[in-house]
């Protein structure tokens, strides 16, 4: 439950060795890089967009690259893969890895280029195949298409639309004798005709062609169309064996492609190292890294640097205006849950570390929504195998998300069997269906069946929904400790605890509230005499000092008022907690209907057969739909009713300067707590 | 003309027996709309969420974990009001429970759906509004998943509540001897 101390770190080291302390630097990434000091005559910082470009050029290649050699080669890829985690790799790969940089990049290229020749030829592929459409009616003319005639004669060459019969055409020319019409082919939409005439009839003929609507063709070429469809048969085979060429070529790079995710990473690594030194201040011979690190790491970073470097190292407590980034320290049981916080902001200035109690809420609440033993039984062990499988590759986040989920699922077989859920009811309705068991329930609940006493689960639900909210508020008066705001302790977290508690003793004492939660507590009427004068005094305590930012005494009294109206808002608090109920009783009886479904298709010899694929279906939908319910609403209850009590965030997470790739990770002979 | 004459006949008795005979009828009605109308509901809000999400999805194919999340979000109302019908059924005699209904207990049954029937209905299409803009935020700000998906649950709230009172109600007036 805490964060840790941050130093503010500065390097002192000479240039020649700036690119290996970087570069060990990066492969630590126990540092954030911020350039906090300014710039003078003899410290100024470098340009270093043109290098930069050069890499997000090549990162940008090489991402195309491996996403066009995917789609002729398709990486083998399981669901599982992502639990894998990235490779590891020694030092000295990455260092003689400059050799392989250039022919890396060249290979790129020319994937891309290779893309270009595929997708141009595929074009060129298309374009012929209309050609030998337009060319195929006319085979068997035997003179080319753009024939115009001889010396006494004129030739038209063209279409007539729908089919012609040699009688019909003749009939239309019959005037302009002699001439010679010939068909060259014909079809039900198209009649393709070859008509020679006299020179002197030309112009008349044509025109009683175009009355005719005859056309000429779209294709004008030197050769016969026999010659030409040969041709352009011949170029549709080289389009092709260019195609297969390339595609080849293509396939045989997939040999590299891990060199090609080498060089991705290789160059996400660089531009990184990039952006730090144009965040550094050099001088002729001498730059300066500042930045963040924690007290921890500062030990074993010295004697690294010291050891192989000649430089300086400065560490000093942050100063009172820096926006000191946050790194948490938490243990195993609540680390999985930082990502949760982080999501809604890590903590700002003077707030704590809110991981450790959330954790505790969090598991429980998500349990109690889901509450069922068989869910959280199949969750938690689909979890603990992932994390067994993959103990040693898998990656931090990755690790997080199992875990968290595991905890989750063992809150809810825990909950599940106090409430005696197995997958809905399982056990009875087989013991019914296929044993004739009359003995129900086969498994009576712990405590009881929230269906059978469902206001008492409402109950339940609240009490717990009040503790969480308490429990908030004692964290603001936890954190005002640390701030040291004595009066605020009082003001804002002792009268509103006395103001809640005595009010919720004064609400168990009306027989109205104890009648609809259908619970039966005495309270003794002197309790009840003193919480009520609590209630008041706590009451005008509020009144009088939660406007106390306002000097106007009249202004301060309205703002007390209004502050002591922020009372409600803990009612609809504690009744938002009643969704604990609605889902937990919504995974219930869905599971029980489905068990129910399958009970009642269970008939015949293949009944068991039948029961099993209707259960096992129907349980997997309803898991999956639950266990979003209850994963959405745990972070609702957690970031709206729970940090709303003490909690703003708006800090800043540790981004240290390391090694962000996306398929290897450099592995360092020197072991270090953050780097894994 | 018969049943009239029926009511007529009871009223002369003093008593609208005849009437319990439809009883069941009305709880049967709250049922299927229970199951009908956040259904249909849903069926429209989750597609809503699937024309954004597949927008999203062809500039980004890695967001498609969050945004289906973000699609599904409003997809409860219709599962909520199905759990209704059931319990629903499973009281009156359709798959369960005690068939003879009079007419006041299946009016009861109906008025006891109707929180879920009706804001099981406004509720999903307005979720499904936040829904929408959450997977814009996403699309924009992947990293901002955990503040989006809050914005949908915020609505369901109140479909929440509605199944919460919906089934203390149809729970309770199947302990009612009237």
């Amino acid at each position: 439950m805490a964060l840790l101390q941050m130093q503010r770190i500065n390097i002192y080291a000479l240039k020649k060795d700036r690119k290996q302390i970087l570069e060990l630097l990066q492969r630590k990434g126990v540092v954030e890089v911020r350039d906090m000091l300014k710039e003078d005559k003899v410290f100024n910082r470098s340009d270093v967009s043109h290098a930069k470009q050069i890499m997000e050029k090549n990162i940008s290649t090489v991402n195309e690259a491996l996403s066009i050699l995917n789609n002729y080669v398709k990486e083998n890829s399981s669901i599982l893969s992502a639990l894998e985690g990235r490779k590891e790799l020694a030092v000295e790969v990455y260092d003689s890895f400059k050799e392989k940089y250039k022919p890396a990049v060249g290979t790129a290229k020319r994937i891309i280029e290779l893309s270009k020749i595929i997708a141009e030829n595929k074009a060129e592929v298309l374009r012929l195949q209309t050609q030998i459409e337009i060319l195929t009616p006319w085979i068997n003319l035997d003179i080319p298409l753009n024939f115009k005639g001889t010396k006494h004669t004129t030739g038209y060459i063209g279409i007539l639309p729908n089919s012609w019969t040699l009688e019909e055409i003749y009939e239309k020319l019959a005037q302009f004798m002699p001439l010679n019409v010939d068909i060259i082919s014909s079809s039900k939409e198209q009649t393709c005709i070859f008509v020679l005439c006299t020179k002197d009839n030309k112009d008349k003929v044509y025109e009683t062609l175009r009355g005719m609507e005859f056309t000429l063709p779209s294709l004008s070429i030197d050769l016969s169309p026999s010659e030409q469809l040969e041709q352009v048969k011949k170029q549709v085979e080289e389009a092709n064996n260019r195609i297969k060429a390339a595609t080849d070529e293509m396939i045989s790079y997939d040999k590299l492609r891990d060199e090609l995710k080498f060089l991705l990473d290789y160059d996400t690594m660089r531009l990184e190292k990039y952006e730090v030194i144009g965040t550094l201040l050099q001088s002729k011979n001498v730059f300066i890294i500042s930045g963040f690190i924690a007290e921890k790491d500062i030990k074993s970073l010295e004697e690294e640097l010291t050891s192989r470097f000649d430089l300086a190292i400065e560490t000093k407590e942050p100063r009172k205006k820096d926006d000191v980034p946050i790194l948490y320290k938490n243990n195993g049981f609540s680390e999985p849950l930082e990502g949760t916080v982080n999501s809604f902001s890590p903590p700002g200035k003077g707030e704590m570390d809110p991981t450790m109690v959330m954790s505790l809420f969090y598991y429980a609440l998500f349990g109690l929504m889901l509450s069922d033993a068989g869910y959280g039984f199949i969750i938690a062990l689909a979890c603990a195998i992932g994390l067994i499988k993959f103990r040693k590759t898998i990656e931090k986040p990755m690790k997080n998300t199992l875990k968290m989920y595991m905890f989750c699922g063992i809150a809810t077989v825990f909950w599940g069997i106090i409430f005696s859920s197995y997958f809905g009811d399982i056990f009875d309705v087989v013991g019914k269906t296929f044993f004739g068991v009359t003995d129900l329930p086969v498994i009576p609940p712990v405590w009881f069946f929230p269906v059978e006493k469902p206001m008492l689960m409402l109950t339940f639900s609240m009490a717990i929904g009040l503790v969480h909210l308490l429990t908030g508020l004692a964290m603001k008066g936890y954190q005002l400790a640390m701030q040291r705001d004595y009066k605020g302790i009082i003001y804002d977290v002792v009268l509103w605890y006395i103001l809640l508690i005595s009010g919720v003793i004064l609400l168990l004492s009306m027989e109205m509230v104890t009648g609809i939660l259908g619970i039966n507590i005495n309270i003794p009427s002197n309790v009840v005499t003193i919480a009520g004068i609590l209630f008041a005094l706590a009451a005008v305590g509020i009144i009088l000092t939660n406007g106390r930012e306002s000097k106007q005494p009249f202004k301060r009294i309205l703002k007390g008022l209004y502050a002591l109206y922020g009372i409600s808002g803990y009612l609809s608090d504690v009744l938002s907690y009643s969704r604990l109920l609605a889902l937990g009783l919504a995974t219930g009886v869905i599971g029980s209907v489905i068990n129910q479904m399958a009970a009642m298709a269970a008939k015949g010899a293949l009944g068991p057969i039948i029961f099993t694929v209707i259960v096992i279906f129907g349980h997997a939908l309803n898991l999956g739909i639950n266990a979003l319910g209850a994963y959405v609403h745990t972070n609702r209850l957690q970031y709206v009713e729970f940090f709303g009590k003490f909690y703003e965030g708006g800090g800043k997470e540790f981004k240290p300067f390391g090694i962000n790739t996306k398929y290897y990770k450099i592995k360092e002979s020197w072991k270090n707590g953050n780097i894994k | 003309m018969e049943l009239i004459q029926n009511i007529i006949k009871s009223r002369r008795v003093g008593k609208m027996e005849i009437l319990n005979d439809y009883g069941i009828v009305l709880a049967l009605a709250g049922a299927v709309l229970a199951a009908l109308i956040p259904g249909m509901a849903s069926a429209k809000a989750v597609s809503m969420g699937g024309i954004a999400g597949a927008g999203v999805i062809t500039e980004d194919p890695a967001q498609f974990g969050k945004v289906l999340i973000l699609q599904l979000l409003p997809g409860t109302q219709g599962i909520y009001g199905l759990l209704i019908a059931f319990i629903t059924l499973s009281q009156i005699g359709i798959l369960g429970g005690e068939g003879d209904i009079s007419f006041v207990k299946g009016a009861l049954y109906f008025a006891a759906c109707l929180p879920m029937i009706i804001v099981g209905y406004t509720s999903a299409v307005r979720q499904a509004n936040a829904s929408v803009a959450s997977i814009g935020v996403v699309a924009k700000r992947p990293d901002q998943f955990g503040k989006a998906m809050i914005f949908p649950a915020m609505v369901e709230t109140y479909a929440i509540l509605a199944l919460l009172i919906s089934m203390l109600a149809v729970n309770g007036v199947s302990g009612l001897s009237i």
